[in-house]
């Protein structure tokens, strides 16, 4: 595959007198598909895909050896201690669950808001948040210490007879990280069977034809399985959408609802889902840029996509901002002294460079997606979304480390220090999740392509009211209507 | 049993929804539409009912949502009741989130086998296809002849009116 560094297309116009080119060069229905295909039907990939996925995968071992070291030794191996028991291992998590966030955004709500934009986007933003769910369910289950008894979260009857407690928040994460995983994979792999099926009948060689054929269960593309796949995606869309509000509601009541302060607020549920998607959009991003470039998608994922994207940033930024200042507000007007006393500390305790770290990551640094010359540089953004990435991790460092090391009593503080375990395994995920990614990018479909389809300007977008994808409204334009007609008298 | 039938490819959804509603007045009889792409006002235009999905995603939801009810309240209250913080044995505002995921799953998982029941798929299903290209960028319009007053002749014309690309007839078993 050849790189060829073709100067970007301005498509950020926001001239409203002219629908804004989604896919660049007016590619018709076989040029789609075939940019999309020989991702996957080139017989090798670029060099560079080798490289990272070396890279990815050496992390991914060094994951596995930290886990393996970690279940051998115990979880003294972390930095967690008394008062500190909650480390890296639910940052981490709380950091994972919320990148995944964006995925389901923008293949879910902004699919009910008929944003068109997002074709071209949520089959990869969708595989980030499996991807970055798995790296989550990592952590809870390896912190539990004896993971021989992981299965006790679920309610399967065990010789205790002892069921879970379903009073308890942290019960309530694990069915909703789990239903996220469950729900988000289905909506994935419907939304990718119709482009399974291209792959199948494209398919030159013998394993191709049979892996896709058997991964496309058999779709044919009749109108009849259209019709039945429109209503079920819009249901599953309709399913996503209060689902991906609940799940980092429920990550958030994992803290709200314990007494620690710092941690009992009532607007950490709207406060952590804001963050998650500010989070999980900048690491689409992040993600969205190389793979462009590499697999040459510049048309399809256009610098304007990336702008929209910068904009939901800036938005999300300033909500979580928003948080971080009402939670000092209400600190200090709730006259409760302890409150008061968790947020001075943070802002000028000991872990004072963390908060601040978050605060200039994630409220000042997205300052500048104001301006359009930052949205639209393709270097600034990449910079700016690397700093929102830190800043999210440290805000749920910040969140998790800051209240627990010092609550009410003075003499039981603590300083929480991570080991080289802690960080080794925190970059194995990291490993995991561009693994996950790279054969992902290389293996599937990483566009949907039958979606894209329906909005290029040969879909007939532009002679009427077409909504890109779901439900039909309004009557059906014809200009050979009279055709139609003249055609009725002659047979 | 053998029975005729007649395929127009066309390259474009404009001509196809044009095709259809033609050959419905016709009262011709649609074996079937194949499209690279959900066409959007296609069912309409063919003559499909709406779905049933949605009755179905609605009652597995329900079903989820009272099972789960019902189970929380028979382990927390019943099978083994342990005392939390003083706390009712039948704390329903502590069962609502566990509550709100359980039929969110069963809505999402039956909604989905129900799609793969109802289409029908499943893995080593062999696909049918009138030709490769459906999945790719052609819009195929398949009729049956069924008896004498049929006249592929006058249907190629109507067909070929929507600029269809390529007209053919063949046998197939039923």
């Amino acid at each position: 595959m050849s790189m060829v560094l073709i100067p970007e297309k301005d498509n950020t116009g926001n001239d409203p007198t002219q629908r804004p080119e989604l896919i660049l060069g007016q590619p018709d229905f076989a040029q789609l598909t075939e940019s999309v295909c020989r991702v996957s039907e080139a017989p090798s990939p670029p060099r560079v895909w080798y490289v990272a996925l070396s890279i990815s995968l050496a992390f991914t071992i060094i994951l596995h050896v930290m886990i393996a070291y970690l279940l051998w030794e115990g979880t003294g191996v972390w930095g967690i201690q008394i008062p500190v028991a909650w480390g890296w291992a639910i940052a981490n998590f709380v950091f994972w669950v919320g990148i995944g966030h964006a995925g389901t955004l923008i293949s879910a709500i902004l699919f009910l808001f008929r944003q068109k934009w997002r074709t071209s986007i949520n089959r990869f933003a969708e595989a980030m948040t499996i991807f970055a769910v798995i790296c989550a369910a990592i952590y809870p289950g390896i912190h539990i210490g004896r993971v021989w008894f992981a299965y006790w979260l679920f309610p399967i009857p065990n010789y205790l007879n002892l069921w879970p407690q379903f009073r308890s928040p942290l019960l309530w994460d694990v069915f909703a990280v789990s239903t996220y995983m469950i729900v988000s994979l289905l909506f994935w792999y419907v939304g990718m069977v119709p482009d399974l099926a291209t792959f199948r009948d494209r398919a030159q060689t013998r394993v191709r034809q049979v892996v896709y054929g058997i991964l496309a269960l058999g779709w044919r593309g009749s109108s009849r399985q259209w019709h039945r796949y429109e209503c079920a995606y819009l249901l599953l869309a309709g399913l996503a959408t209060p689902l991906v509000l609940s799940v980092h509601s429920i990550v958030s009541f994992d803290f709200a609802v314990s007494l620690i302060p710092g941690w009992h607020t009532t607007i950490f549920p709207p406060y952590f889902v804001a963050g998650a998607i500010f989070s999980g959009f900048a690491m689409v991003v992040t993600l969205a840029i190389p793979a462009r470039y590499l697999f040459d998608l510049k048309h399809i994922i256009t610098l304007r996509h990336l702008e929209n994207m910068n904009k939901i940033i800036l938005v999300t930024g300033m909500m979580v901002g928003y948080a971080y200042g009402i939670e000092f507000f209400i600190a200090w007007y709730s006259g409760n002294p302890t409150e008061a006393f968790v947020f001075f500390n943070r802002a000028l305790g000991p872990y004072a460079w963390a908060y601040w770290t978050m605060i200039s990551c994630n409220v000042l640094i997205p300052q500048f997606f104001w301006f359009k010359k930052c949205r639209t540089s393709i270097w600034f953004m990449f910079i700016v979304c690397i700093f929102v990435n830190i800043g999210m991790w440290f805000e749920r460092f910040v969140i998790v480390v800051t209240s627990l090391s010092r609550d009410f009593l003075p003499s039981s503080w603590g300083y929480f220090r991570p080991t080289l375990i802690d960080v080794m395994t925190f970059a194995g995920t990291f490993g995991l999740f561009f693994t996950l990614f790279l054969l992902f990018c290389r293996f599937l479909p990483i566009v949907a392509m039958a979606e894209v389809k329906s909005i290029l300007p040969k879909a007939g977008l532009d002679s009427g009211p077409h909504h890109g994808h779901g439900q039909y409204w309004g009557e059906i334009p014809y200009q050979h209507d009279e055709a139609a007609k003249e055609g009725g008298a002659g047979v | 049993m053998n029975r005729r039938i007649f395929m127009s490819v066309h390259e474009c959804e404009e001509d196809l929804l044009g095709v259809v509603k033609a050959v419905r007045q016709q009262g011709l009889k649609i074996v079937d539409i194949y499209t690279p792409y959900p066409v959007h006002g296609l069912d309409r235009a063919a003559g499909f009912g709406p779905s049933r999905l949605p009755w179905i995603c609605f009652v597995l939801g329900l079903l989820g949502a009272g099972l789960k009810v019902w189970f929380e309240f028979w382990t927390t209250a019943q099978d083994w009741p342990i005392n939390v913080g003083g706390k009712p044995w039948d704390s329903l505002p502590a069962f609502i989130p566990v509550t709100f995921e359980v039929m969110v799953l069963f809505a999402g998982v039956g909604t989905v086998i129900a799609l793969f029941i109802a289409t029908p798929l499943y893995p080593g299903k062999k696909a049918v296809t009138p030709f490769a290209r459906t999945t790719d960028d052609r819009f195929a319009l398949l009729l049956e002849e069924e008896d004498a007053t049929f006249d592929p002749d006058q249907v190629r014309m109507l067909c070929e009116r929507y600029n269809a690309v390529r007209v053919e007839e063949r046998e197939e078993k039923y």
